[in-house]
């Protein structure tokens, strides 16, 4: 039973809030050493082809620069594939950093100026001149269609596509495309390296797994033991920081060279020479029946990855998950192009795929002559048919329906063209949104302090998602203490073992870590009440205890109470650390999270312009365990589809190989004024399969269906169908 | 020639001597010609607080009062501020109280990450110094220069709207 006092479930503010409203929260740039070294990198400017020589005489005379570091006077680092494996790599041979002179991508790293100051190494990085000898390049994906391979891995079939599609009464058949994004947080990539007296290093680094990058640097560099990663403070990631990125064996490099320390902080033109969510381009064929039922579901994606690794994400499963149908065919391939490897950003596969998946479903609703939401509700399953699996829990019919509710959906006409207001066509959109529910190993400690305070770690992360304010929460319910008595942890890889933070799945694995760690922790302090004198707890075994407001209380006699600082007082400090790991039980079931999102657009018709002026996201994600900052999550993905709907692509120069618009003034992503009415709202799931807390993740699902249903209203408005993202102007008039 | 040669901060070369009132403190330094606001802050004068997002004026991370009116201190010149009044984000609290639009960001939750948030409170608080910030629309175009990548913009807008008047309150105060 939880007691009524329990922070569980509290619109809790952010306990970090204080510290980031004050300029307080440190982040990887931003620790200070004494005598701390500049790092600029040089970039690549071809997109294939060999360096044939560095010329940093110029550089090397600007006073202050004390090191032109390239693959030439490297130290020594490993030379095989697998040290550069890190948790989240792709299938192949990883990038290596100033490892010889071949040039994979545009953008790549060449170099790097050391100098004593910001200034000088920048000023420095411009006079490196590098020779090339230039090979020919393609980054095209639309023109190696015919040399794509099957990506790594299976996806799953089922049924008879072919002989189905051909016997429907109604078939849909569409190409859609999405381009390359950019993750571009906030901060940008920076690690700090602070070269310490025994040559260990502790590294601030901007990463979403503190012990993968102390892995990684290890291994590549043979440290093994002698690095410490920390990343209290993460200005946002979205998977960006799921890899060891560039500038962290670089900075690496020039310490260990230097034995100096050194910071090296990426400008933002060098946010676009990594990872990306990488450009696809897919085709839906769909058959039902005349009143709507799929009979057949055929959906292949073609997606981009480099020369050197094959990056896959889960594009087209989810067409085989979200409805019934019988007869499902999914193809997945890849086409490798001379640029670097994709990273997983928000949502990854899901975003794209679940947008084509669901304005194929809008076309099939209109072929129909049926409502979208219909549609949805007539080929509902709760039965996840990749693996003939029941869902543990799959309110999925609550978010349509409330949320459809909430929007006021029953009054919208299904003919296109139907709302104006003055020059404006306006237009009402739906899509569902799915995303998985994982738990991944995680360990966490529990400790109440000599003071009675209880202190939680575990080596996770807190890129914005809300970690510490959840792990508080959820310690604080376990040991029946007030949230100000108790510190969670993070950012450590000195810390207990804990997965990379993403995927949705830090709650439900470090959550459930913590929650162990704080049972056992509990039945520490009942031990250590039973050793004092005429404890009334003699006997007693957890289940006749409960904690609460600081105090351990037996269940038969309310009377009989102590409080944990008194326990502590006489056992000192105690201590428990657990591991959680994903069920036996969970194999028997599917999980997942799911979304109904609804929106309104405002297009006008003369200029193309599109203003999303409503989304009403209503979302099943099992128990949350902080609505204030799960909404946020869900609001800051909403966000997100607005910008993957209208905005957001990265435009490559195919002749250079090069991105060209390698800046946030050309990069559009949504700002205040483009944001307008968002309500989120969770509906009840209960769920005792996915995890001891019953919690899903909130981090993507926010993001999955929004762009199809901003598209699908745009469609509404216009009766134009826009397949290729983002529907920006020019797509409209 | 070392003229155009950027080195080391601090009694170099080419350092000019800049006298600013940074957050309610005197401060007299040698700083370089092409050394910017933002990088005299963060690199020399360890006020992380203030943050670079992107260097170009593009993204209003780096957003602080000079004067109490808001600009980009990546794209002022710290020379540029000689004599001038710099609040940042540190210089907003008054002691262990929050500024109001400081408390207001924390009990919204007008922020994920963190790290464009000194420069929407800087932005907002210097919005409303300017008499704008009146109704819904005015602040969304108004803190448009702010790029939050999280998207925790409909919880900055609350923010704003709810604090608002309470700046104006501790704008007068200040003065008095
Ligand atoms: S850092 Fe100054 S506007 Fe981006
Ligand atoms: S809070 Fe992360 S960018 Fe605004």
């Amino acid at each position: 039973m939880t007691p009524s006092t329990s922070p569980m479930g509290q619109p809790l503010d952010r306990v970090d809030g204080p510290l980031k409203v004050t300029g307080q929260a440190r982040y990887a740039a931003e620790f200070e050493i004494p005598g701390l070294l500049y790092g600029s990198v040089v970039n690549g400017t071809i997109a294939r082809g060999r360096v044939i020589a560095i010329d940093s005489t110029a550089a090397e005379a600007v006073p202050g620069v004390r090191l032109v570091l390239t693959h030439e006077n490297r130290p020594p680092i490993a030379s095989y594939d697998e040290p550069y494996e890190d948790e989240d790599a792709a299938e192949g041979s990883p990038f290596r950093p100033l490892y010889n002179d071949r040039v994979l991508y545009s953008g790549q790293p060449l170099a790097l100026v050391v100098a004593e100051s910001l200034e000088a190494a920048r000023h420095a990085a411009s006079l490196v001149r590098i020779e090339y000898e230039a090979e020919p390049h393609q980054t095209d994906l639309a023109l190696v269609r015919d040399h794509a391979h099957p990506a790594p891995g299976e996806v799953p079939s089922r049924g008879h596509f072919e002989d189905a599609y051909r016997g429907a009464a109604l078939q849909v058949e569409h190409q859609y495309g999405t381009p390359i994004e950019h993750h571009n947080p906030m901060e940008p990539h920076a690690s700090t390296v602070h070269y310490q007296p025994g040559g260990e290093l502790l590294i601030h680094d901007k990463t979403q797994g503190v012990q993968n990058c102390m892995q990684y640097v290890e291994k590549v560099f043979g440290l093994q033991g002698k690095v410490r990663v920390c990343a209290p403070f993460v200005g946002g990631a979205f998977g960006s920081g799921l890899r060891p990125q560039y500038q962290l064996p670089l900075a690496v490099m020039a310490a260990l060279r230097l034995k100096r320390s050194v910071r090296v902080e990426l400008k933002r033109q060098q946010m676009f020479t990594f990872g990306y969510r990488p450009r696809t381009l897919q085709r839906l064929a769909i058959g039902a029946s005349p009143n709507g039922q799929l009979e057949a579901l055929f959906h292949g994606s073609l997606g981009q990855t480099s020369r050197f690794e094959d990056f896959t994400e889960h594009e087209v499963e989810w067409s085989g998950a979200l409805y019934a149908c019988d007869n499902v065919k999914l193809e997945y391939e890849l086409g490798s192009l001379d640029v670097y490897t994709p990273l997983d950003m928000r949502a990854p596969g899901a975003a794209v795929g679940v947008y084509a998946l669901e304005m194929a479903m809008d076309e099939v609703a209109y072929a129909a002559a049926i409502d979208p939401l219909q549609l949805r509700l007539r080929n509902y399953t709760d039965i996840n048919g990749n693996q003939g699996k029941p869902y543990s829990s799959k309110e999925l019919r609550a978010c349509y329906e409330q949320g459809a509710e909430r929007f006021g959906w029953s009054r919208r006409p299904l003919e296109p063209r139907s709302l104006r207001e003055g020059r404006e066509l306006i237009g009402w959109g739906m899509a569902t949104g799915v995303w998985e529910a994982m738990q991944m190993p995680a360990s966490a400690k529990a400790c109440l302090e000599s003071d009675g305070r209880l202190v939680v770690s575990s080596a996770t992360a807190d890129i914005g998602t809300g970690t510490y304010t959840a792990m508080t929460q959820i310690a604080a319910d376990a040991l029946g203490l007030p949230v100000d008595k108790v510190e969670f942890r993070l950012g450590d890889s000195a810390l207990p073992k804990a997965p990379l933070e993403g995927g949705s799945a830090t709650v439900s694995s470090v959550g459930s870590a913590v929650s162990r760690a704080c049972a056992s922790l509990r039945q520490h302090i009942l031990d250590a009440a039973q050793q004092t004198p005429a404890s009334p707890f003699t006997g007693a075994s957890l289940d006749d205890v409960s904690f609460e407001n600081g105090e351990l209380i037996s269940r038969r006699d309310p009377q009989a109470r102590v409080s944990l600082a008194q326990v502590i007082q006489t056992s000192g400090t105690l201590e428990a650390e657990a591991r959680a790991e994903p069920g036996e039980e969970r194999k028997k079931w599917a999980t997942g999270t799911h979304s109904a999102v609804f929106a309104e657009v405002r297009v006008d018709e003369a200029l193309g312009t599109v203003r999303v002026t409503r989304v009403v996201s209503a979302v099943a994600a099992g128990r949350v365990v902080n609505p204030k900052t799960a909404a946020n999550q869900i609001t800051g993905g909403v966000v997100w589809g607005i910008g993957m709907a209208l905005q957001e692509e990265t435009w490559t120069d195919h002749r250079l190989g090069r991105f060209m618009n390698h800046n946030l003034a050309e990069y559009h992503v949504p700002v205040n004024a483009d944001v307008h009415d968002i309500e989120v709202f969770f509906v009840e799931e209960e769920d005792s399969v996915v995890n001891d807390l019953g919690s899903k993740g909130v981090g993507e699902i926010g993001i999955v269906g929004v762009a199809a249903a901003i598209a699908n209203a745009i469609y509404h408005a216009t009766g134009k169908r826009v397949r290729d993202l983002p529907i920006t102007p020019d797509k409209l008039i | 020639m070392s003229a155009r040669h950027p080195c080391t901060g601090g009694g170099g070369i080419a350092a000019r001597p800049v006298t600013l009132e940074l957050n309610g403190q005197h401060r007299s330094l040698d700083v370089e010609p092409w050394t910017t606001l933002l990088d005299l802050l963060r690199e020399r004068l360890g006020l992380t607080g203030t943050k670079k997002g992107c260097d170009h004026g593009q993204c209003g991370a780096c957003t602080v009062l000079v004067d109490g009116k808001r600009i980009n201190a990546c794209l002022a010149l710290a020379v540029m501020c000689d004599g001038k009044r710099v609040t940042t984000i540190e210089g907003l609290a008054r002691g262990d109280q929050l500024h109001p639009m400081q408390a207001a960001f924390v009990s919204h939750d007008a922020f994920q990450c963190g790290y464009c948030t000194p420069g929407q409170i800087c932005s907002a608080v210097g919005l409303v110094a300017e008499g704008r910030a009146q109704g819904r629309d005015d602040i969304r175009e108004q803190m448009s220069g702010n790029i939050c990548r999280c998207g925790a913009y409909p919880n900055i807008l609350a923010a704003i709207e709810e604090a608002a008047p309470q700046t104006r309150a501790w704008l007068e105060e200040g003065e008095r």
